[in-house]
This record gives structure tokens, sequence and C-alpha cells, in this order.
């Protein structure tokens, strides 16, 4: 019952990385938006599977910093609304 | 044979470049676009040229300059291509590799800082990397002048023998699917087949290889098939086999060492520079710096340093020529028109190579992309990105080296809007039009005067920049997607190499184009209508311009043919306006703002300055915009400009009268 529970907790935990806390991890399931800036993104190797940290937002608040595939790379809170990731 | 130098942004590409070439290069724009290109002869080997290609991070176009990569890749068939790649952030570099690979252009890959992965204890297996890429694979250090001979060697060698990259088997659902279209399209598909089936799956149907209708449905339900076993979209599916080929051979031949120092220092040092709290007033700090050593201290000791050589150098030629015996008029057109007008635009040159130093110290550092990533948020509201933020401060000082600055947007689109804006700033040329009306209109006001007119500015370029997001440049500004790179120290050679080149462009600039209109300036000034040296200055054909305009003043409250005059001559420079003024006006520097109480009312002087503010810049400032833009941009630049001074000036006018009444 507990574990079910857990796992339910678990799956709630997905959400877009523009709501992703500075400091967390966590894995992208699902890479939204279209057109050129979509396919951008993908090149920057922001696929599904691949783990992304949040470093730090700009100091007002938007874009946001974020760290994957060993680099930093800046996107706005716009984009990242576009990018699933489940909570690590 | 010609090489292409092709590589991501931020991976020592142009340090490289200087390297192969020993620094002996051309710089022109490649056709079209504003976008710079270089290419040179690759050092011992006279028969090679490198061409420097703008940096990308794909090879599906996304900006303008990425677009002219990929087209000159496609195009012009260099004879091979030197893909450079930082060993010490492979994957994302090696994304770029496999695509270029596909093109079917012999490949080279040089795998730079590999000094920076062994110095942390990483190492790279070279020759298993080689064998599963498909493509001869040397490990060098731009900076430090390691493996060149070796890399230059393989280039060369590859070319010669023509050696094309192996085709590579991602495996997988989209592999196979890649494969079927590639049989479909067959020869259609020209000399790289395996280009032409991805661009097909991105770009869907194009007529460029009449295909039927059979053949299109086939290709379709081979992507649908391969979306499907994939469980992703035909654009995610590509990027992920390759990202997925590039983790699996980079775990077969590449070993990580500890996280790196240099990434740890990077860490370190943002977490001052781009801090919630700190970042801001860091920027401010290091933007005020950069302002006052180019303004101020060094630009300023240099530009009086050069301003006194050339006035001896005036006085030189000024004797020589006494003592020649030359005529009147050529001693005035060439002491009075070609030394002061070349001179007073040579004495900008200090400036703007300090100016250059500091900026690409910054840029190669790393700063300005964190630069970009602080002011983000602020350039967005007018339709621009953090990055257009840099130039437009530098408008505050100068517009000339301002528009050149815009050279390091990497968005055409973002480049030209922001050129268009720098002449809100007011630069600081105008200054002596803001201090002696001040002096004369509004005593005791004078720092709120400059407020208020720098502040203007600020709005009416806000403004414009609403108008301009909305109509001519509609559009989204390039989304902001950018790589933070790691801090690291500039190469002084790279540094060097680029002032020089922008010392010599200003410098090719003053002796062509200011040189010309120099002289016509010059004839205007001491001519009058018959061709006949003009008496006095109120006799000149620029007095006679001058009368001819000033009826078009006469609704803002300055209907002084002096006036006008001085604002026609302030196209040469903006220090002119006020010189030229108290010329005409015969009174000394002193007198001037006496006199002027009796030409302007304080309405109509703050009319004039507005107008002062806004109006065309200066010819030095016109010509780098035709560089930039071209000529029929430049025109249309000047008359919108001086549109906007006279609506501005004419609402402070009525606005002004109505309150004073």
């Amino acid at each position: 019952m507990t574990g079910e529970k857990e796992k339910n907790v678990h799956e709630a935990e997905e959400m877009t990385l523009d709501r992703l806390e500075i400091g967390r991890s966590g894995i992208i399931t699902r890479v939204g938006g279209e057109g050129a800036l979509r396919v951008r993104l993908l090149d920057m190797g922001l696929i599904p599977r691949t783990r992304v940290t949040v470093r730090k937002a700009a100091p007002l608040g938007d874009p946001i910093e974020i760290y994957l595939r060993g680099y930093e790379l800046t996107i706005r809170l716009e984009e990242a609304k576009n990018i699933a990731v489940r909570v690590e | 044979m010609i090489f292409a130098l092709a590589g991501n942004q931020n991976c020592g590409k142009t340090t490289l470049f200087n390297v192969l070439t020993g620094s002996h290069c051309h710089v022109g724009n490649f056709p079209g676009v504003t976008v710079e290109g270089k290419s040179g002869d690759i050092r011992g080997r006279d028969d090679c040229v490198v061409v420097d290609l703008p940096g990308i991070y794909s090879i599906r176009p996304y900006s303008a300059e990425e677009t002219v990569t990929r087209d000159y890749l496609l195009h012009n068939a260099p004879d091979g291509i030197i893909n450079i790649a930082d060993a010490s952030n492979i994957e994302r570099n090696l994304y770029l590799t496999l695509q270029l690979a596909e093109l079917n252009i012999p490949m080279v890959l040089a795998l730079n800082m590999m000094d920076e992965v062994e110095g942390n204890g990483g190492s790279i297996d070279i020759k298993r990397l080689s064998m599963r890429l498909g493509i001869p694979v040397v490990p060098i250090s731009a900076a430090k002048n390691e493996g060149i001979d070796e890399l230059i060697e393989t280039a060369v060698r590859t070319a010669g023998e023509k050696k094309l990259p192996a085709r590579i088997n991602y495996g997988g659902k989209m592999q196979d699917c890649i494969k079927r279209i590639r049989s479909i399209i067959g020869e259609r598909g020209g000399k790289a087949r395996t280009f032409a089936a991805v661009s097909y799956i991105e770009k869907g149907e194009t007529s460029e290889f009449a295909l039927s209708d059979k053949e299109k449905a086939d290709i379709e339900a081979a992507i649908t098939a391969a979306e499907k076993g994939c469980g992703l979209d035909r654009w995610a599916a590509i990027a992920d086999m390759r990202y997925a080929f590039i983790e699996k051979i980079c775990s077969e031949s590449v070993i990580k060492g500890g996280e790196s120092r240099e990434h740890k220092r990077s860490l370190k040092i943002d977490r001052v520079l781009t801090d919630k709290f700190l970042g801001l007033p860091m920027f401010a700090a290091i933007m005020a710096a950069v302002f006052y050593l180019t303004f101020g201290l060094v630009g300023a000791f240099l530009s009086d340093l050069l301003s006194s050589g050339i006035t001896y150098v005036t006085g030189l030629a000024a004797e020589g020529l006494d003592m020649l015996g030359v005529g009147e008029i050529v001693h005035s057109l060439i002491i009075d028109g070609i030394f002061a007008g070349v001179g007073s635009v040579l004495s900008f040159l200090p400036t703007i190579v300090t100016l250059f130093f500091l900026l690409s110290v910054l840029e190669d550092s790393g700063y300005m992309a964190r630069a970009a990533f602080i002011m983000d948020r602020l350039m967005r509201k007018i339709g621009l990105s953090g990055r257009s933020f840099v130039p437009m401060i530098i408008g505050f000082g100068c517009s000339v080296p301002a528009i050149m600055a815009t050279r390091t947007l990497s968005s055409e689109r973002d480049r030209k809007m922001t050129i268009l804006l720098i002449p809100f700033m007011s630069c600081s040329a105008k200054l002596p039009i803001y201090s002696v009306f001040a002096m004369a209109f509004f005593p005791g006001k004078s720092a709120l005067v400059m407020c208020l007119l720098y502040f203007g500015g600020i709005v009416c370029g806000t403004l414009y920049a609403g108008v301009l997001s909305r109509t001519k440049f509609k559009g989204e500004a390039i989304p902001f997607v950018m790589e933070l790179p790691n801090y690291r120290f500039p190469s002084l050679k790279s540094v060097g190499l680029l002032v020089w080149e922008k010392a010599k462009d200003f410098i090719t600039k003053a002796f062509t184009i200011i040189f010309a209109a120099s002289v016509v300036i010059w004839f205007l000034q001491t001519f009058d209508g018959s061709l006949h040296i003009a008496a006095d200055s109120s006799r000149s054909m620029l007095a006679w311009l001058g009368r001819f305009i000033s009826p078009v003043f006469a609704p803002l409250g300055f209907g002084d043919w002096r006036v006008s005059t001085s604002l026609l001559a302030g196209f040469t420079a903006k220090e002119a306006v006020v010189s030229t003024m108290s010329v005409l006006t015969g009174a000394s520097s002193e007198l001037l703002p006496g006199l002027l109480q009796g030409m302007f009312t304080p309405v109509s002087a703050a009319s004039f300055l507005t107008f002062s503010l806004l109006y065309t810049p200066c010819a030095a400032a016109v010509s780098t915009v035709k560089r930039e833009m071209g000529g029929m941009a430049a025109v249309g630049f000047v008359i919108v400009q001086c549109v906007i001074a006279w609506i501005a000036a004419l609402l402070v006018f009525l606005i002004g009268t109505a309150l004073v009444g």
C-alpha cells in the first residue's frame, strides 16, 4: 500500500523545466514546442532521457542556466516551459 | 586546395585559424549577408587556403550565420573540411561532426584542448574514435600550437586522396528509415545521399528530387514506422539517434578525468558574476570600467596624444606648403579640408582600439555571454536579446565603435535592429552642445538637462524599437539558447589580431570615405555660389544651404540660418555644431551663451536640444552604417533619424509653448 503511494508521488514528480527548483535535477521526458527553435533545443542535446540540472536564474529571474552533457546552457523560461522532466 | 574550417562556437576555432594561417588573412563578407568571413593561406602550403566559417552548433540552419556555413559547404564544395571540436566538451561537439560527415566531403577532426583533458586526468583513445567516426582524428592544442603540423599534413593528405568519410551505421529504427529513403532517392540525392535523406525527413516534401507520388508515400510510411519504433517524432528521433551513437562511442574511447579545473573555476567566478544580487552591480561596474578606460583614462590620453601629433604634422605640412609657395586655395584644401577632416576622424582611432581591445578580452574570456544572460530580460522587452545591450551602451560614447561592435551579435536581424537604435544613445560628441545651451538657458540645472536628454534618447529609442519590431523587424528575436562557455584566458594573439583588423578597417575608411567627405565639406564652406572664395563664412555655399533649409526649422522655433548651418556642419562631426555657431555669430566661446539668448527662447532651446539629440549621426557613423547595412539603408537611416528628430522637437516646442505661454 505504502509502496504504491510512493510510486504515485514519484509519478507526480513530473513537471516542466521552468518549474524545477534551482539546484535540482531531472530527466527529460518530452521536448515540446515546434519549428526551428525546438530543433535547436534537440540539437543542443536536450532530448528525452537526458539529465539536466537547473543551476541558477539570471538576476532578473529569466533566463535560467541549466547544466547538461557536461556544459552550461541558458534558455528562457518560455522555452523551458516546453520541456518536461521527471524530477530526480 | 580549399579547406573549410567548421566547428561549434567557443571551441577555439579563431585561435586555430590564426595558427593555421600564421595570421595572414583576408577579411570579407560572405555574399549577400553581413556575415564576416576570413580566409588565408595555410602556413608552409602556398597551394592551400582555409576559410573560417561562422561557428555553428548544427547544420540544420537556425540563424543567418548557420545558413552561411551550410550553404558554403553545400554549394562551394571545398576540397576538405577541418572540423574543430572541443575535447573537453566532446559529446555536444561531436554532434556537428556527425552531421558534417554526412556531407560526404573529405574531412579531418581536430580535437582541440587535449591539453586540458589530459591535465584533468582524462584521456581519449584517438585511434578508436577515428575508427568509429570514419574520419582521421588529430589531437591538438590550438592555444599552445601543439599538433598543428600533423593536422595540416593529415588534412592535405585526406583531401589529396579524396578520402570520403566512411558511412556510419547508427543502428536502430531511424537508421533503417534513412537507408530506405536513401535507396528511394538514389542518384537524385547527389553526392551526399545520407544528407539528402535526412533533410527530406526533417523538411518534408521538396520538389528538388522530383519524386513520384508512390515514392513519396513509401518515404512517408518509412518515416512513420521509424517514429513508432522509436517512440519519438522524426526530429527528436534523428537527434536521439546521433546522441545515442555519440554516447556509445564516448563510453568506448573517452575516459573522463575528475571534474575539470577550468569548469570548477568557471562555476566559482560565476558565483559572483552571475549571482542573483551581485550579478547586476558587477555588470554595471564592468561596463563602467570599460567606459571609463575607453573614453576617459586610456582612450582620452591616447586621443590627445594623437591629436597633438596630428596638429604637429599639420603644422609641418602647412610650413612645407608655404615654403613651396602653393596657392591659397590648395593650401586651404590640404590644411583646412583634408588634414582637419581626416585628422579629426583619425583622432577617434585610439578610442576605437582601446574599446575593441577591452571588448574582445570580454568576449574571449567568456564574460560577454554572461552579460547577455544578465541583460536578456530587459532587452527582450524591446524585441532584442541580451547580446544587444553592450553595443548600445557603447553608443553613449561614440556611435562608430558601437556600430562596429554589433558584429559580435549572432543574428542578422538583431544586428540591424541594434544598429538602428544606437543613434538614440546620445554620443559624447554632443556634450558640448548640451553644456553651452544649458549654461545659456537653464543655469544651475545643467545636470537635470543632461539627464533629461539622455533619458529622452532612451525613451525615444525604446518607442522606435517598438515600432521596428512590429514592422520592419517583425518576427522573433533569435530565441535565447546560448552556451555559457568556461571562462578562459583570452589569447593575446587573437585579441591583438582583432584589434589590428578593426584599426586597419577604420584607417582605410578615414582615408577613403572621410577623405572624400572632407573635401566636399571644405568646398561648400570655402566657396560661394559663383565659385569664388567666400569673403566670409556667411557667404559660403554651406551658409547658402543653411539659409535654404532654415524654413524647415521655423516651426520648431529656430529658423535662424546660422542655426541650420551649424546643424549641417554637425553632420561632419557633432563637435562642429557649437564651433560653427561661434564662427557664424562671430562670438568667442565665452560670449556664445549670451549671444544665444538673443537667438533662442528657453522653449526653442529645448526644442533645438531635442533635435540635436536625435537627428542624423555624423558622417563617420553613417559610413559605418553603410558598411554594415548597405548604401540604401544608410540613406534611409539618415532620413528616418531627421524625421524623428523633427517630430520630437516639434512636440517639445508645441508643448513647451503651451506650458510657458
